[in-house]
């Protein structure tokens, strides 16, 4: 047994609005930068919907993640060989145009414009060239709240399986919001698929990571990753990623994404994994097979023989009492309402999702809705959100467990009704769905109140632990502003032999000059 | 000192040394500059096409000079072949694999120059050393011209002196005098393929140096280990 620790999330969708206020955070700390303007470490999706880069869940197209391929679990663009034989120009590579070009607004013109009739507008202009953009294409939620046709959206890969016409019509539409990150995996085919092995896995807590300096830009990753969380930072001519947020991490903060939540819909917790297993997890034959292995790879916090064993493998004790406090092994583990993303991409993803129940108010005025037996509560297959789809989405097309966590949801609302409004518990529900009161109400806790301390046990670095020569870490970072980590002359300043950036490109934050005769 | 004597004499160990120099000065202080810097992802036409027959021409080009002109005149004696069949054999080599180089070169500067966004990335020293490649590469086809002719008289004698030459710079005995005579159109190249070598470091070239082989023998995983572990 080779126990890891790894930091995961969990994401509440029944609860997400939609806000993209941990998009703006993230943004705001880590891509304000010139090059990845474009790129959005976190992005809250519409689904239905095609998402951003377009069509990203389309592995025909993207050939990312892996493949069981004569019994082998391989990359699905092809192995090492084939990686090279494309390293001059990748096949796979997404353009910025999948993404969007990325723009600013001429806002000095509002400034600068003379006095006129009519009021100035401030047109957007290309971030890279500087020019003037006619229309905007595409962004990271582009189909915000369902806009546009259903046909454009419809070529979602989630339908697989779906008579999706009937969808089309308003009554029955249907949607729920998907905040995506990296999913930090433990079998990631980023890391794989990096022909200067620069991208790795943390072994303290599981981030994956590209080291800045080892990068060359062969950008192989860019297409390998299944979720298309790696971004090719343009400027700087190399990729980068989400970081987990691992200055906060390791000073026991959640990311700032989770922090900022205003739904309270994400939770952060330590699981701890057998690594030795990872192969066979993500290598078993079907791919509905996919969830329950990796499920079988996670390790019980409070057996002793787990216990005895991460200590003896150098995990620290704080750590393993975060795990048994995790509310990611609850809800993932021990609840098992929170689901991996797309799981037949077989990278075994580390940000988990509970699926989002959904309205169902026009049956119920109909009288037509089949309930639980408290004739209240909905049962999960009345919901107005096809289970098939979220399976297709979060158990490579496997029902029953979804099924199984929205009862579970359910149920728990149930029981809490009945302890509001008849003043009593609603067993028989928690027992259909497979819930012991005790669970309920920790559920009710984790869920409904989310408090602070509740949704989030991170453990602090284990500083005394590290290595002590903090300079070969150097470039490590997974992010930098500039040539951060060089004993030479800091790129973009002054004149350099080995220029790390580009000048010429534009910025149009650069606020002109008024004209003499419009001052007063 | 003639011209002939420092083209030719010192501009090979001029331009070897800022080579060595200038890549091992970068790699060590410039870790963050060193990268292939593709703009793949702003302009993706045509790259296929155009990027795939650039380098397979170029690293067929680079290899083909090296092999054929540093091996010793009597192993290909040795292996059969004559200096006549070794100047066809370059002869022909070099037009297949310099016009690959060729039309790939010009595609990618013409898309450099043409193509917005990037045009608007592309640093000076971009478009410069795309266009020094395509000159270089230019020049060398237009020599099988003369070579053709001397390979139909069966003169060897261009040949062996080049191979002479460089033979002489590698083994630090340099003897410029050994080319005096040879056509213009070599000195040309062989002077624009020298400055390749100098402008090097200075570019986005060094990404040569970081040809990722070691990838073959890797595992798949990488996991970085910061804590000691106590055992």
């Amino acid at each position: 047994m080779n126990i890891r620790a790894q930091i995961a999330m969990v994401l509440n969708l029944d609860k997400c609005i939609g806000c993209h206020t941990c998009s703006v955070t993230c943004k705001n700390i880590w891509t304000n930068r010139k090059g990845v303007e474009y790129a959005w470490f976190n992005n809250v999706e519409s689904k239905p919907g095609i998402g951003f880069p377009k069509e990203w869940e389309n592995q025909e197209k993207w050939k990312g993640g892996w493949k069981k391929e004569n019994g082998q679990l391989e990359l699905k663009a092809g192995g090492r060989i084939s990686k090279l034989l494309n390293i001059f120009a990748n096949p796979d590579m997404p353009e910025i145009d999948d993404y969007y070009e990325p723009f600013d607004y001429d806002y000095p013109k509002l400034q600068n414009k003379p006095l006129s009739e009519a009021a100035p507008t401030a047109r957007p202009l290309s971030q890279i060239t500087g020019q003037r953009m006619e229309k905007i294409q595409w962004g990271p939620n582009w189909e915000d709240d369902l806009a546009g046709e259903f046909e454009h959206r419809s070529v979602d890969q989630n339908f697989k399986g779906i008579q999706k016409e009937i969808y089309k019509e308003f009554e029955k539409t249907f949607h729920m919001y998907l905040p995506r990150l990296c999913n930090h995996c433990l079998n990631p085919a980023c890391v794989a698929s990096c022909p200067s092995g620069a991208i790795y896995k943390r072994d303290e807590d599981g981030a994956v990571l590209i080291d800045q300096d080892r990068c060359r830009g062969w950008r192989m990753c860019v297409s390998a990753c299944p979720y298309k969380k790696i971004y090719f930072n343009w400027e700087s001519g190399k990729s980068e990623k989400c970081i987990l947020c691992y200055p906060r991490i390791e000073s026991g903060m959640p990311t700032a994404c989770a922090e900022s939540c205003v739904g309270r819909i994400r939770y952060m917790g330590v699981v701890l994994y057998d690594a030795d297993k990872i192969s066979d997890a993500a290598g078993v034959a079907g791919d509905k097979d996919l969830y329950k292995s990796q499920m079988d790879i996670f390790l019980d916090p409070n057996d002793p023989e787990v216990i005895r064993q991460a200590q003896e493998q150098g995990i620290p004790d704080t750590w393993l009492d975060a795990a048994k406090r995790s509310p990611v092994y609850k809800m993932a583990i021990d609840w098992k309402i929170a689901f991996p993303l797309h799981p037949e991409y077989r990278t075994l993803p580390m940000m988990w999702y509970v699926p989002p129940l959904s309205p169902v108010q026009s049956q119920i005025d109909q009288g037509t809705l089949p309930t639980e037996a408290d004739g209240v509560i909905p049962k999960s297959e009345a919901l107005r959100f096809p289970v098939q789809y979220l399976a297709n989405l979060l158990t490579a097309g496997d029902e029953k467990p979804i099924f199984s966590a929205l009862n579970r949801l359910l149920a728990m609302r149930s029981n809490q009704r009945s302890k509001n409004v008849d003043g009593t518990t609603n067993v028989a529900a928690l027992e259909a769905a497979g819930l012991t009161e005790q669970q309920s109400d920790e559920m009710y806790q984790m869920l409904g109140i989310a408090n602070y301390n509740d949704r989030f046990v991170i453990p602090t670095a284990n500083e005394a632990l590290a290595q002590e020569d903090p300079y070969a870490f150097q470039g490590q970072n997974g992010f930098t502003a500039g040539n951060a980590s060089s004993q030479g002359s800091d790129s973009g300043e002054g004149f350099t032999l080995f220029p790390a950036s580009r000048k010429r490109t534009y910025t149009p934050q650069d606020i002109q000059q008024p004209r003499k005769k419009d001052t007063v | 000192m003639t011209l002939n004597d420092f083209f030719f004499g010192a501009y090979p160990y001029l331009a070897g040394t800022i080579f060595l120099l200038g890549s091992w000065l970068r790699f060590d202080r410039e870790q963050y500059t060193w990268k292939a810097d593709s703009s793949q992802l702003l302009s993706n036409k045509n790259m296929r096409i155009a990027s795939n027959l650039f380098h397979v021409g170029i690293l067929a080009v680079f290899f083909g000079h090296l092999v054929g002109m540093l091996t010793p005149h009597s192993w290909f004696l040795a292996l059969g072949i004559s200096d006549t069949a070794h100047q066809y054999i370059a002869i022909y080599a070099g037009l297949i694999f310099g016009s690959l180089c060729l039309i790939g070169s010009i595609m990618l500067l013409l898309r450099r120059l043409n193509e917005p966004r990037v045009r608007a990335v592309s640093r000076k020293r971009d478009t410069f050393i795309i266009g020094w490649l395509l000159a270089t590469v230019a020049l060398g086809l237009s020599t099988t011209v003369v070579s053709i002719d001397h390979a139909s008289h069966g003169d060897a004698s261009t040949m062996i002196a080049l191979t002479e030459w460089v033979k002489s710079v590698a083994t630090l005995s340099v003897d410029a005098s050994l080319i005096q005579d040879v056509n213009f159109i070599f000195k040309l190249h062989m002077f624009f393929g020298m400055t390749v070598f100098l402008l090097f470091p200075f570019t986005r070239l060094v990404h040569v140096w970081s040809v990722p082989l070691s990838y073959l023998g890797r595992a798949y995983q990488i996991v970085r280990v910061r804590k000691i572990r106590m055992n």
